[in-house]
């Protein structure tokens, strides 16, 4: 699971640093992810969560794909019936604590049918962040005890060499994609994330490859401006994608709440017919629309409004 | 009777009753991880009433927001969680203040919890062939973990009070007596247990729970007959003081259409 440390670095070292242009289209970006490869997306929840992209994975037809997310929320029942994945890494997954628990993953849980790895939250985010940090494996004192440690094959126990007391040792989480969205990124793939940052800038330094969807891509200059605002470098992203509401139905911190009466509307079909609910939804959402932004047009305008509307609200007084 | 009182009808239901008890529990000046729904509820009742300075932290990564009464947030993730808050950082290293000694209480649901104070929220059923897979920790392993003082909040039903929990996400005192120091957690554990019958403590030899006091209108056999374990009685049970009409007034205002203070069905 843990590369070696010379092959992990040779990879990084073999990307191109340039201060260059990277935008393209989205179906130019996810064309970097390979089957097998192992994603892990930013956000968390129903929250930043990098949509467009789990939309083209699906329409791209992408299998045998890991995926790996602080919380998992719709999108993970999305790649499951999509059949881009039959193993997830997580925390929690189920659309949210007011929608009751996934009636998706529970079939493809309880069945045998996927493997849903369960990692502490903390956890999970010290794997992302040894992998950022280019270290085999984090210490930390969480874990123990529970019944979640002897089902994880990769996670160690140590005897501290200075203390003497037990520690667990969760091992470093370098993926081969990260996908992550952002409300602005310029041109070279400068990321300015603004709201609850998540796990994504340890994502993004502990992934081999980075596909940034942004909702607005602005000019250098506009980045060079406030540079303090930059939350992810330019070097280690390697697309970069405009799609505007690329989190719908999940929201985007100052930009838009999530569309609720999409949200409800799923889970009834989710939670009322299962698998075969979300295979039609599939048909109509993501298979149907030729673009982005043909899906985005099967929004119901007045939940958008509002979701922009409360949104935006944060920067109110 | 609703779930075991046999007193007169109350003017308060059963979750605004464990949601009082919670808020009581947390003292001034202190740090909390507000889990979402009734938890968040019990926490700024506890600002709006004795406890102006506790500080609540969402797993998200937000330090002391500002929670608007009636905009409650339904996770600890979303941007309303963040409205007016102190500082917004990472989920990694909101969850890291706990390992520094930041955090003085953890608020937790499961389940199922056992004599020991597991808690489950991963399986019912075997794990390999589970009869119910269910969400998982989220954050709820390290807050257990961790934080200073853990508070249960729960519904007394035997189906949950259970003398093994299938899967233990969550750890309470694991086998007892010393096990959880033995595992390697070295601080922490479940300091209360707090149900719509009463509140519960563990033992701190045995690290079994004993009852530590009645609602009123609650009875010791309500009580037993909903736990499936055998449960440390002390000699002298107080009952504890009903909900003020002041806490239930704040209470109301925060949770207007009662969506996490509504009692889950039997």
């Amino acid at each position: 699971m843990v590369k070696p440390y010379q092959e992990l670095r040779q990879i990084i070292e073999n990307k191109d640093r340039g201060l260059r242009e990277k935008v393209m289209s989205l179906e130019e970006a996810v064309g970097i992810i390979h089957d097998g490869d192992h994603v892990a997306a930013g956000g968390c929840h129903y929250s930043r969560t990098p949509m467009a992209v789990i939309w083209e994975i699906i329409r791209q037809r992408k299998k045998d794909l890991v995926y790996s997310r602080s919380i998992t929320s719709t999108e993970g029942d999305l790649l499951l019936v999509g059949g881009a994945t039959k193993h997830i890494v997580t925390s929690w997954f189920s659309p949210g604590v007011t929608w009751g628990v996934s009636r998706v993953m529970r079939h493809y849980m309880q069945t045998g049918l996927a493997k849903f790895e369960e990692w502490s939250h903390m956890s999970l985010g010290l794997r992302y962040r040894a992998g950022a940090m280019g270290i085999p494996f984090m210490p930390t004192r969480v874990m123990m005890g529970s019944d979640l440690y002897p089902r994880l094959s990769d996670i160690k126990e140590m005897t501290c060499p200075y203390t003497g007391e037990k520690l667990s040792l969760v091992p470093a989480l370098n993926p081969d994609v990260a996908i992550l969205h952002t409300q602005r990124c310029d041109a070279y793939g400068n990321v300015q994330s603004e709201g609850i940052p998540f796990m994504d800038a340890d994502i993004a330094m502990a992934a081999n490859k980075v596909i940034i969807t942004t909702e607005r891509v602005v000019s250098n200059d506009q980045v060079r401006r406030a540079p303090d605002r930059t939350t992810i470098p330019f070097f280690c992203v390697d697309a970069v994608v405009e799609v505007p509401y690329g989190c719908l139905p999940h929201e985007c911190y100052g930009q838009y709440e999530p569309d609720y009466g999409h949200m409800d509307t799923y889970v009834k079909i989710m939670m009322g017919k299962g698998p075969d609910g979300v295979k039609a939804y599939l048909d109509q959402y993501v298979y149907g629309p030729a673009t982005w932004n043909d899906y985005l047009q099967m929004m119901d305008f007045k939940n958008v409004l509002e979701a922009t509307i409360n949104g935006r609200g944060i920067y109110n007084d | 009777m609703e779930g075991g009182f046999t007193m007169t009808k109350t003017d308060y239901n059963t979750a605004e009753l464990v949601t009082v008890m919670s808020a009581r529990a947390l003292d001034d000046g202190k740090i909390v991880f507000g889990g979402a729904g009734m938890p968040l509820v019990s926490c700024i009742l506890a600002q709006k009433t004795h406890a102006p300075t506790l500080t609540i932290l969402f797993e998200g990564g937000v330090i002391g927001p500002h929670v608007e009464a009636g905009k409650l947030p339904p996770s600890t993730n979303e941007q309303r969680c963040a409205r007016r808050a102190n500082m917004l950082l990472s989920i990694t290293d909101v969850l890291l203040l706990q390992q520094r000694g930041y955090v003085d209480y953890g608020f937790l649901g499961g389940a199922q919890i056992d004599q020991y104070g597991n808690l489950n929220s991963s399986f019912i059923g075997d794990p390999d062939k589970p009869k119910v897979r269910l969400p998982g920790t989220g954050g709820a392993n390290d807050i257990a973990s961790l934080a200073s003082k853990i508070l249960v909040a729960m519904h007394h039903e035997k189906k949950r009070f259970v003398e093994k929990v299938d899967f233990i996400t969550t750890p309470g005192y694991l086998q007892g007596a010393d096990s959880r120091e033995k595992a390697g957690l070295l601080v922490g554990g479940v300091y209360q247990v707090i149900t719509h019958l009463g509140i519960f403590g563990f033992d701190k030899k045995t690290r079994r729970m004993q009852v530590e006091s009645l609602h009123p209108g609650a009875t010791l056999e309500a009580v037993k007959e909903r736990t499936g374990f055998e449960l440390i009685i002390p000699e002298d049970l107080p009952f504890t003081e009903p909900p003020t009409a002041e806490e239930l007034q704040i209470l109301r205002e925060l949770d207007p259409e009662k969506r996490y203070t509504t009692p889950k069905e039997e």
